[in-house]
């Protein structure tokens, strides 16, 4: 019964969606700022491969291990953003230049790969890692088993956020505040809220969610350390919040999606199903262009909830 | 103000709520740790251990110019590409990093062999993550405006891109594994790595307890196929109904793809993983979660997954690098093709996990005599096709061309090479 194809393809869907998720949420808390973080991947990245150095150092018992392997991913991946947001924020810079920019600084053949070599990360495979779990010994559930007793703890974790955040945005005065200054900060700022400090936190805690993410695929998905890994999951997580309408539930079901689409091809040819494993690969980035171009319109924009002020620097100044 | 600070706080408390959610569950040790899985246990009385074959053939031997091999239409000079004064520059030139734990970590120990061996008469150097592409060229443009006399490639699809700058610079050497074009100063190494792919299919065979095998693979040439074939007619020779589904990767290194394909076959009830052509052990941490047996390539890895290891084909390169490396200082360099095997080196069989039974050992071990002996006669007839055509009548083996240029896979390969 579990080795129904619908059932394998929703299984890993959410495993592979997982990491997609944490990026993505990320960027919600950045982009509602009104900060757009176009560093995701080489922020994934770097929260990686210090996850995998982690892993291999960090000692005592195996969960205590793993749990600072995230934690130093988060650390890593806060660090990175505070550059973006220093880039953005204070200095004012343009916001695509300065993301695009950490990309190719933090990102595959860039300082990702030199830690990777002066740490020696990618000697060893990672010791400790961050296996699927039996919760409740209920993984071999018809149906229900592989798909919700059969992920791993930083899935439980993700669900848990997803309900979270969308209590923090929408439902807490913090919340609201944030979303006015990525609407309107000259509002914000003339209602006493400080932008800046507002930019800063968010645009940090988006990096330290983008980390984690980047720790899922160096801790679960492969788990070792390779180069440039996370092969793109970084620009599909900016393409996730758009597609999610920058909301955490909706964000969750498309990084399921996209999650589908990167384990279609694996799972199609185990079943004997010839189809062009090129074709399957590029799947997930038409789906992100198709995504990029229909929400593009500066009328759907309106209309799904982009804040009105993502990617203008705030200039006091200017009110 | 008031509120200024509670802005501060909210962020802090969501992350820390997400650190104490981890420790709540990340607690359950067994879910993290690196223990052996359940339903991989050891059989009675088993343990690690290695092949007892040792290898005295000479290298040298498998080596022929190309003026010997009239096929290749290649004349094979002497070059001499020693430099005049201090030491002889070596580079390689690697589709993966050094430490991918596969193929191109086996070149690169190889590498480092011939620097311990030759000492201060060679100075080595290496270019890695270089990707199959116009790339190629200006790489080892710029290894020979660097001063390097003598060229290792690693990775098939560099090919065109050597032979093209092995006609632009005559004075250098050219040293090519798994290609097959030639030129006079362009040589290709390799070696059968067929015979113990069909020793681990004997493993992976044995360990089977449903006959139902699954082999990831990169890419649908001659080398790989024979791997296929050869893992498949191992297999059935200990477990005569045995059949291998085989899916091809279309990559030499991509370990989450590999990963990724490798949960996707154990998912669908294959209860052993081979592998051929693939350069990371990405398979074995999917075999490992999974607690069902492995048999690995390239390398021996035996001592990170040995809950689940079985054996694999491990190459040696430095078989041949050294003596050819020694040739280039001697001033008796010649192009031409090696294929080297299990007795002289080149090729050995990795260290058979406790998986392995003493009765498969056994088994395993008198066949790689038999094979050290008789390079290739693995593929000796009746060999029928997953077609139904025959491919060899009962006592007739390949020639080499035929080896060489193998394009069928053997009945109980369930999969297809695909038109290319």
């Amino acid at each position: 019964m579990n080795s129904n194809i619908l059932i394998i393809i929703i299984a890993s869907a959410i495993f592979y969606g997982t990491p997609l998720f944490f990026a993505a949420l990320g960027g919600i808390f950045t982009e509602r700022s009104g900060v757009l973080n176009l560093g995701v991947e080489g922020t994934m990245l770097l929260g990686g491969v210090s996850g995998a150095w982690a892993s291999q150092h960090v000692g005592g018992s195996a969960w205590f291990t793993v749990l600072m392997s995230i934690v130093i991913g988060m650390i890593a991946g806060g660090i990175t953003s505070a550059l973006l947001a220093f880039l953005c924020v204070t200095l004012k810079t343009n916001q695509t230049v300065a993301g695009l920019a950490i990309t190719i600084f933090a990102g595959a053949v860039g300082l990702s790969s030199y830690f990777a070599n002066i740490w020696g990360v990618a000697e060893n495979p990672v010791p400790r890692q961050i296996r699927r779990l039996d919760v409740f010994g209920l993984a071999d559930t018809p149906i229900v088993g592989p798909i919700i007793f059969n992920q791993t703890i930083l899935t439980y974790v993700s669900w848990v956020l997803a309900v979270l955040s969308t209590v923090y945005l929408f439902r807490t005065r913090i919340g609201l505040q944030l979303r006015a200054v990525g609407e309107s900060p000259q509002t914000a700022d003339a209602m006493g809220i400080s932008v800046v400090k507002y930019r800063y936190v968010h645009t940090i805690l988006g990096g330290a969610l983008a980390g984690i993410g980047g720790v899922f695929y160096s801790l679960a998905i492969v788990p070792t350390w390779v180069d440039g890994m996370t092969k793109g999951a970084g620009w599909i997580a900016i393409a996730l919040v758009i597609f999610g309408f920058w909301r955490p539930s909706l964000t969750l079901l498309g990084a399921y999606l996209f999650g589908a689409l990167q384990s279609l091809g694996s799972t199609l040819k185990a079943r004997g199903v010839n189809i062009s494993g090129d074709i399957l690969d590029a799947l997930p980035f038409v789906m992100t262009i198709v995504v990029l171009v229909l929400v593009s319109s500066r009328f759907a924009h309106r209309k799904l909830g982009a804040p009105a002020a993502l990617g203008v620097p705030y200039e006091r100044e200017e009110r | 103000m008031k509120r200024m600070t509670k802005g501060k706080f909210v962020p802090v408390l969501l992350t820390a709520a997400l650190g104490f959610g981890l420790v709540a569950c990340g607690g359950d040790d067994s879910s993290t740790s690196t223990e052996a899985p359940a339903g991989s246990e050891a059989p009675e009385g088993s343990e690690a251990r290695a092949s007892a074959y040792m290898a005295t053939g000479d290298p040298m031997d498998n080596f022929t110019p190309w003026a010997d091999i009239p096929d290749s239409g290649t004349e094979s000079p002497v070059v001499d590409c020693a430099p005049e004064e201090g030491p002889l520059k070596a580079a390689w030139v690697y589709v993966g990093p050094t430490n991918d734990g596969g193929w191109t970590q086996t070149h690169d120990e190889g590498r480092l062999a011939v620097q311990e061996a030759l000492g201060d008469a060679v100075e080595t150097t290496y270019k890695e993550n270089v990707p199959e592409g116009p790339q190629v060229v200006q790489t080892v443009e710029d290894l020979i405006a660097d001063g390097n006399t003598v060229i290792f490639g690693t990775s098939f699809g560099f090919q065109d891109a050597f032979v093209e700058v092995a006609a632009a610079h005559p004075d250098v050497c050219f040293e090519f594994a798994t290609g097959y074009l030639s030129a006079p100063n362009l040589s290709q190494f390799y070696g059968g790595a067929e015979d113990t792919d069909y020793l681990a299919g004997m493993a992976a065979g044995a360990a089977s307890a449903t006959g139902k095998l699954a082999y990831l693979a990169s890419f649908p040439i001659p080398e790989v196929v024979r791997g296929v074939n050869a893992w498949t007619l191992g297999a059935q020779s200990v477990n005569p109904d045995a059949t291998v589904k085989v899916v091809w990767l279309n990559t030499w290194f991509n370990p989450a793809e590999e990963r990724k394909a490798a949960e996707a076959l154990i998912a669908e009830g294959y209860d052993v993983l081979g592998m051929k052509g693939i350069d990371s052990p990405s398979t074995g941490d999917a075999a490992l979660a999974a607690g069902i047996p492995w048999a690995g390539y390239n390398r021996d890895n035996s001592a990170n997954y040995g809950d689940v290891w079985l054996t694999a084909t491990s190459y040696h390169w430095e078989a041949y690098l050294i003596p050819r490396l020694q040739q280039i200082l001697d001033g008796t360099w010649t192009a031409g093709n090696y294929y080297g095997n299990l007795s002289d080196g080149f090729l050995t069989l990795a260290t058979y996990g406790s998986l392995v039974s003493d009765e498969t050992y056994a088994t395993i071990e008198a066949r790689l005599v038999e094979l050290a002996a008789a390079p290739g006669s693995e593929f000796t007839g009746p060999i029928t096709d997953n077609q139904g055509n025959e491919v060899l009548a009962d006592g007739v083996a390949h020639t080499f061309g035929e080896l060489m240029s193998m394009s069928y896979l053997v009945a109980g390969v369930d999969g297809e090479i695909p038109a290319s």
